[in-house]
């Protein structure tokens, strides 16, 4: 079965890998276009971008989204920033040093001919924005700005103030509009993709739920793309919104889809903390917070105890007595270390007794020296819309006191394996954005899942999709009574009515809670072989409770938003055990995972490249069955392999 | 902390509403009033709430429907109407930034969904806001398709322009405008959005056409007119002011008077 796993990178100079392939694309004609059918699934950056881009080209669209509207897809939280290798600072970026600090950021375990790809476009995408009217942030002459973000040394990051992502989704859903009016793009909103239907082997449509009404419907296409987001929700308690999920990905998985590298999950440095037992999701504090804000926590462990007791605030701490750990460790790149690095450190200092909070769960994000260099109306103007949002949060004033973060669940690398066309293993299913595995490897880089969302969407995914819909336009609508989706509705009433007639005493809510904790405890920012074993039997154990157990409210017929999580939470009791198992098998600490039993004496990521410098891609087997591991070797071809290293 | 909830539940689109009380305790003052309202649910599907409702004549049974998504207050789901304000006591905030803290112990909160001959209930707290996505289909953009396009730095915006464009950009079509307004109407939703793309050069363009169509669009869906009582602008939790609505007049009487 490995040969599944061909990649289709081009021959060649890196440079010109891109080029070549492109111009040996095949392309269907006009006329043709007008003949297929693409249906898209989900709406972010990844999802809006292809569908509007698609349609323009002439095929006819079908696009999908759990919201109310294509607007509210997750991609609309981003704060920060977008990459791109302008050196319009003439700082000496190029598209070589993106990709290069792209590739090491992901401590090597990405594709270089990808990631050369994404920094070749990366330029393309901000002039794409500033055409459809994103309102970057500006200099006074003019001119368009830029900040840094972690893991860069030089400033490519472009930004619209704390709401880059906002603007470069209402970029791409204006696109996306202007395809609606003109009848190429056809939207369907508050739908749920609970299957993906094969004929033949490949993917020909997907069984929907209409979340208003609850009726289950079919929809047939000449090929299919995924841009369903990632996973991270498996931990119940992350950044992601409370509706992403990877539920759409996992069926693919179910159907043959190869899911690759399920372990690299990031987790970032700067949320708010846990603030209890009632909290429902996490907020995030901007990476680019980290260009003004310096991290610490106090040198004493007598100043440590007085600020839990309350009988000081951060600002009565001496500055000889702030430890800013990250000055400390990492000279060269001081608070803007990648987010693992950042995440690490922070989870040392608090586990050796550090920690600022009633829980000591929290470090400090201090912009007084920023604020005394540069004035408070420079901070506001930078970080207004952020520091409001803190404030209402925690009540405190982030102007006046150090904010308090520590890391949480942001985004997974890890999603379905994809070829060099962003095919699946599944022939006429793509997938994009956050839902592949290609371009980040071990740990993303701040300001890159904007990048890479809009790169496939809008100049990879058109020409590379065209490539297979030139082998369809002889096959005629692809027919929703074929019994392919006659058994694939069937199973998908059966498994509703089987989660409708459990009646148990669990809500949906609480054994997403218990999945939570096993995930964060065993499967989070730090994992062993002993808890990883124990996770995989623990989830193993939830789900059979889940399976007898579980209260579904209301009924099928209606909106029922029970339904809707109880769906998402089966798929992310599997999800998990496969994020335990893939943690298990890779034991190297590489990005985001972390085996404590391969670090080095300083406490950083120890890597085995001799081992395991390749993708895992797991085929799935059956119902408890245990998943097949392939392997596609990474090829380092352009990149001298290197321990990161961001002391000196 | 505790506080009895006065919710409305109403089946669907077709049936009629009513509220219902209920009583929750022990809530966090560093809840969010969405986390409150999970709370109520946990507790409404625990306490069997089905039979018990459906045994009273309850048409709407089960955990209260809302909608929400973020919960960091950018993606303009949730849409509560709290105390008969749209999102709440608090400002410049939506509802999932509000937290309980703004309320006094054993207070009666009365949650109502969004109401506005534009937005039918779908079911209890939710509302179809599809005429939003209608509106902005009417010409919310700018006609570029993908690539082609000149590099980024090509045509130079000056700093304040950007930024004021970014305010009406900032709008998170949440809807707290139209359900604010006595007479529900969108126009700050509309102004926000032809506001901030006029003001852009690469916007310009098509300014006059844009401010037509989405304004003809705005009236054939249902929404009232502006009589500027600036409600709009006092509930929006994103700080869109009526500015907006100031050079969207300006756009479409030019829009008017060339014809």
């Amino acid at each position: 079965m490995a040969e599944k796993l061909i990649s289709k990178i081009p021959e060649g100079p890196l440079s010109e890998k891109w080029t070549k392939h492109k111009s040996q694309l095949r392309v269907v004609n006009p006329g043709n276009k007008r003949k297929l059918e693409i249906i898209v699934i989900g709406t972010g950056l990844g999802g809006a971008s292809a569908a509007a881009s698609l349609g323009e080209l002439g095929y006819n669209v079908k696009v999908f989204c759990i919201s109310d509207s294509p607007r509210r897809a997750h991609s609309i939280a981003a704060q920060g920033g977008i990459n791109s290798a302008k050196n319009y600072q003439n700082d000496n970026d190029s598209v070589y040093r993106l990709f290069y600090e792209t590739i090491k950021g992901g401590d090597y375990r990405s594709r270089e001919a990808n990631v050369y790809r994404l920094a070749e476009v990366s330029g393309n995408i901000i002039d794409q924005c500033v055409a459809q009217g994103v309102p970057f942030a500006r200099e006074y002459g003019g001119m368009l700005a830029n900040r840094s973000f972690g893991g860069a040394q030089v400033s490519r990051t472009f930004y619209a103030r704390g709401q880059t992502g906002q603007q470069l989704l209402l970029g791409a859903y204006a696109a996306l509009n202007r395809q609606i009016a003109e009848g190429t793009v056809k939207s369907y909103p508050r739908h749920e993709m609970l299957d993906i239907v094969l004929i033949n082997g490949e993917a020909k449509g997907i069984i929907a739920r209409n979340l208003v009404t609850g009726e289950i419907e079919r929809f047939g296409a000449h090929a299919v793309v995924l841009a369903s987001g990632g996973y991270g929700n498996t931990y119940f308690l992350s950044t992601n919104a409370m509706n992403s999920n990877g539920s759409a990905a996992w069926q693919c998985y179910k159907k043959g889809a190869y899911f690759a590298n399920p372990c690299f999950a990031q987790i970032h440095p700067t949320c708010i903390p846990v603030h209890g037992d009632q909290q429902s999701k996490l907020t995030l504090m901007s990476e680019s917070l980290r260009n003004d804000g310096r991290i610490w926590v106090p040198k004493k462990k007598e100043d440590v105890m007085k600020l839990r007791n309350g009988e000081i605030g951060p600002n009565d701490i001496k500055e000889e007595d702030k430890d800013y750990y990250l000055e400390r460790r990492y000279p060269a790149f001081g608070n803007l270390v990648p987010r693992d690095v950042a995440s690490r450190a922070a989870k040392e200092r608090c586990d050796a007794g550090f920690g600022v909070n009633k829980t000591g769960l929290a470090v400090f994000l201090d912009f007084r020296t920023a604020i005394e260099r540069l004035g408070v109306d420079k901070i506001r103007e930078r970080y207004g819309n952020l520091f409001q949002m803190y404030q209402k949060i925690t009540d405190t004033d982030p102007y006046k006191e150090p904010m308090m973060i520590y890391p949480a669940i942001h985004y997974t690398m890890g999603g379905l394996w994809v070829d060099y066309n962003l095919q699946t293993t599944i022939p006429g299913l793509y997938a994009i954005g956050e839902a592949n595995f290609s371009d980040h490897g071990g740990n993303r880089l701040g300001a890159s899942a904007l990048m890479q969302g809009l790169a496939d969407g809008y100049f990879i995914l058109p020409y590379t999709i065209g490539d297979y819909l030139a082998t369809q336009f002889k096959n005629p609508k692809t027919d929703t009574n074929a019994p392919e989706f006659e058994e694939a509705e069937k199973a998908v009433k059966a498994k509703i009515d089987r989660l409708m007639s459990i009646k148990g005493h669990h809500t949906v809510d609480e054994l997403h809670k218990k999945l939570g904790h096993i995930m964060w405890e065993y499967v989070g920012m730090a994992r062993n072989e002993e808890g990883l074993k124990k996770a995989i039997v623990m989830i193993q154990e939830l789900r059979k409770e889940f399976w007898s157990d579980v209260y579904v409210a209301g009924d099928k017929e209606n909106f029922n938003q029970e339904l809707e999580k109880a769906f998402r939470l089966a798929d992310f009791l599997e999800i998990g055990e496969l994020m335990a198992r893939d943690a298990l098998h890779r034991k190297e600490s590489c990005g985001g995972h972390f085996r404590e039993e391969m670090q080095t004496e300083d406490g950083e990521t120890r890597r085995d490249d001799e081992h395991f410098m390749y993708v895992a891609a797991w085929e799935y087997k059956g119902a408890d069955k245990e998943p097949e591991l392939h392997k596609e070797p990474l090829v380092y071809e352009n990149i001298k392999i290197a321990t990161r290293n961001y002391k000196d | 902390m505790d506080f009895t909830l006065k919710v409305w539940r109403q089946k669907n689109a077709r049936s009629k509403g009513h509220f219902e009380t209920y009583q929750v305790k022990n809530i966090s003052p560093d809840s969010s009033f969405l986390e409150m309202m999970d709370i109520l649910n946990e507790q409404l599907i625990h306490e069997g709430m089905d039979p018990v409702a459906v045994d009273r004549g309850c048409q709407s049974s089960g955990p209260v429907s809302f909608d929400h998504d973020c919960r960091e207050g950018i993606c303009g789901a949730c849409s509560l109407y709290i105390n008969g304000r749209a999102h709440g006591p608090d400002d410049e905030v939506t509802t999932c930034q509000l937290h309980m803290r703004k309320f006094h112990d054993g207070e009666t909160i009365t949650v109502e969904p969004w109401r506005s001959k534009g937005f039918p209930v779908i079911k209890d707290l939710v509302v179809d806001r599809k005429a939003f996505d209608k509106i902005l289909q009417a010409g919310g953009f700018i006609s570029v398709g993908t690539g082609g396009v000149p590099d980024g730095n090509t045509v130079l915006i000056s700093h304040e322009t950007a930024e004021e464009s970014m305010d009406g950009a900032a709008c998170i079509g949440c809807g707290a405008c139209v359900a604010t307004c006595k007479n529900g109407s969108a126009m700050l939703f509309v102004a926000a959005r032809v506001s901030s793309l006029a003001l852009l050069p690469q916007g310009r363009v098509e300014a006059a056409k844009r401010a037509k169509a989405m304004v003809a669009k705005m009236d054939e869906l249902g929404f009232g007119s502006c009589t500027n009582t600036r409600a709009c602008e006092m509930e929006c939790p994103k700080h869109v002011t009526v500015s907006h609505i100031a050079r969207l007049n300006r756009e479409f009487l030019c829009a008017k008077f060339k014809d």
